[in-house]
């Protein structure tokens, strides 16, 4: 880090983590701007959330060290506290209080108090219009609600940075958006740095930057759009009544590698949108669709991993798991 | 107010609420302890007499050990609901803010140690049908000893549950060794009458200080009726030792845990 210039909102140095033999994380590194939102993409026991609880101080890494505003979480974990609100993916409120006198708690955990901490406490309320559930115990409330209780909770003391576990879990697809334009608008106001982890593409799709992980490592690390673009060409999704078959003429005909997920067919290619007249030209009886689309963060997944973009088999959180 | 007051503080508070809100607590904790004291120590009732015992019915023995009892489930209580935080991943939020863990299990030490009291002085409330001869010095004074065993009770909880993953595996810590502790306190039967082996098991249990402060401080106004046991403040001192030594190893553990 030069001296000159100011430290990032958050600068991952090197993390590896360990439990027991089981490597976690493989030597990470990356950096996110202040102001910037970044998405940590990649399936359900890659890693995010091992880097997660590290990011966020109550796990100290086996090696490596990450900053928060220059402060280390190793060496200053207080000090990171006192910059940081954290959403964590399982619901961080008491269900058997009220929603206000769970932001009172939080509050005063952050060393606020009387009527300066109440009118924080209303006026988050109101910005994310949960005012009228304000003396509702939590265990009441919706799913998508105590979300938006756990942001105004977490904006208390006005951290800036922002981190959020899987935000987007158990949300349905309306909340999600509202959550999204919540997450924005955070940003446009108050310049505050949001980290995400999300196993959701789409979600990470609408980030400013977004760092692939897989197994441990992070695979790829860029704006969405040039992430996309490095995969190059456009791709090629083909509904066959035989994909088997079909896979196997493909690949002769345009001397490209074509691929079977989920019985449709994929083909990266660089003038896509040419070949779809030769193949429905070619095999009249067997295509039943095609389609012709851009590549998706799905597609740098599976290009630099050479895997399908799924879910590791895991029952349990990593955290259980130490 | 200092961030490390309002942390502990809110906990404190948290504690107190959660508990008023959980009424199948309130009877765990208060209505078993009665309803045994009055079943065992009517059941037993004339049929025992305890060497060094005095001349007082079993029922009246009993009393200070269901109080006892009662601060000992209150404590665990409120321990399970640390190890319910955590489980519920509330815990998660609270370490990652800002604040000591020292505040944080001084709190919940502090709530923990309240609703003991709080227990106990209701149950002081049957002192005339236990009949124990109860001035108001001897009542303020033990409502001091029932804060203070409440503390040392529920730091001794603490320190276990900020280690256990599950209720069900604090149900075997709360069997093997806190049940058993209670026991072996002078709160069942004295020292005196028993086998010299658990006798001496008794003279080491720091629990036997605390019941023994209780029975001192009820008995104020008559201390011929326990002029066997360990002194006042001795057994004070012992319970302060106790609870110190639990809190510290409470808060280090705490120090050490990942939520």
């Amino acid at each position: 880090m030069s001296e000159l210039s100011p430290s990032p909102a958050l600068e991952v140095q090197g993390v590896t983590h360990r439990y027991g033999s089981r490597i976690a994380l493989k030597d990470v590194r990356f950096e996110v701007s202040e102001g910037e939102i970044f998405a940590l993409l990649g399936p359900n026991g890659g890693g995010k959330t091992t880097l997660f609880r590290i990011i966020t101080t109550l796990m100290r890494p086996t090696a490596g060290d990450a900053q928060v505003f220059g402060h280390s979480v190793r060496d200053a974990p207080q000090a990171v506290r006192r910059k940081i609100g954290v959403v964590f993916q399982q619901p961080g409120l008491d269900p058997k209080l009220t929603v206000f006198e769970n932001m009172i708690h939080h509050g005063r955990l952050h060393g606020l108090l009387g009527s300066t901490l109440r009118n924080a406490a209303d006026a988050l309320l109101a910005q994310f219009g949960i005012s009228d559930r304000k003396k509702d115990y939590v265990e009441t409330l919706s799913g998508g609600l105590q979300r938006r209780v756990e942001l105004a909770k977490a904006l208390l003391p006005r951290p800036e940075i922002l981190f959020l576990d899987e935000p987007s879990t158990g949300l349905d697809p309306g909340a999600r958006i509202d959550f999204r334009n919540e997450l924005k608008r955070l940003r446009s106001e108050t310049n505050t740095t949001v980290v995400l982890t999300t196993h959701f593409i789409e979600e990470a799709d609408h980030a400013d930057r977004v760092g692939v992980i897989h197994e441990g490592d992070l695979v790829a690390i860029g704006a969405p759009d040039a992430l996309k673009k490095e995969v190059g060409g456009e791709v090629l999704t083909i509904e066959a009544g035989d994909p088997e078959s079909l896979r196997a003429k493909l690949e002769e005909m345009f001397s490209c590698e074509v691929r079977s997920v989920d019985g449709s067919l994929r083909a990266e290619m660089r003038d896509a949108h040419a070949a779809i007249p030769k193949i429905a030209e070619a095999f009249p009886g067997e295509v039943r669709s095609i389609t012709l689309g851009k590549p998706t963060l799905e597609d740098v997944f599976i290009n630099e991993t050479g895997k399908r973009f799924v879910d590791a088999d895991e029952d349990l959180p990593e955290a259980h798991k130490s | 107010m200092t961030p490390y007051m309002l942390c502990m503080g809110t906990i404190w508070q948290r504690e107190i609420v959660r508990f008023v809100r959980q009424r199948s607590r309130i009877i765990g904790a208060f209505g078993q302890p009665v309803l045994f004291w009055l079943l065992l120590g009517s059941g037993f009732g004339r049929n025992f007499r305890y060497a060094g015992g005095g001349g007082e019915g079993y029922l009246e023995y009993f009393y200070p050990g269901i109080i006892a009892m009662v601060v000992l489930f209150t404590a665990i209580f409120s321990t399970f609901a640390v190890v319910d935080d955590r489980k519920a991943r509330f815990l998660q939020g609270v370490l990652a803010a800002p604040v000591p863990r020292s505040a944080i299990v001084l709190g919940q030490v502090m709530g923990g140690a309240t609703l003991a009291l709080l227990q106990g002085v209701l149950l002081l409330i049957a002192t005339p049908l236990a009949g124990v001869p109860l001035t108001l010095e001897a009542a303020l004074a033990s409502v001091m000893v029932m804060g203070l065993i409440g503390f040392a009770l529920t730091a001794l909880g603490l320190l276990l549950a900020w280690r256990i993953e599950s209720t069900q595996g604090f149900h075997s810590i709360m069997n093997l060794l806190l049940i058993p502790l209670w026991l072996l306190s002078g709160a069942v039967f004295p020292v005196a009458g028993a086998h010299p082996l658990i006798g001496l098991v008794m003279q080491v249990n720091p629990l036997t200080y605390g019941v023994a402060a209780l029975r001192r401080t009820l008995y104020l106004s008559a201390p011929d009726a326990v002029a066997n046991l360990p002194g006042l403040w001795l057994s004070v001192l012992v319970m302060i030792a106790f609870g110190g030594v639990c809190f510290s190893l409470a808060v280090r553990t705490a120090e050490r845990s990942e939520g």
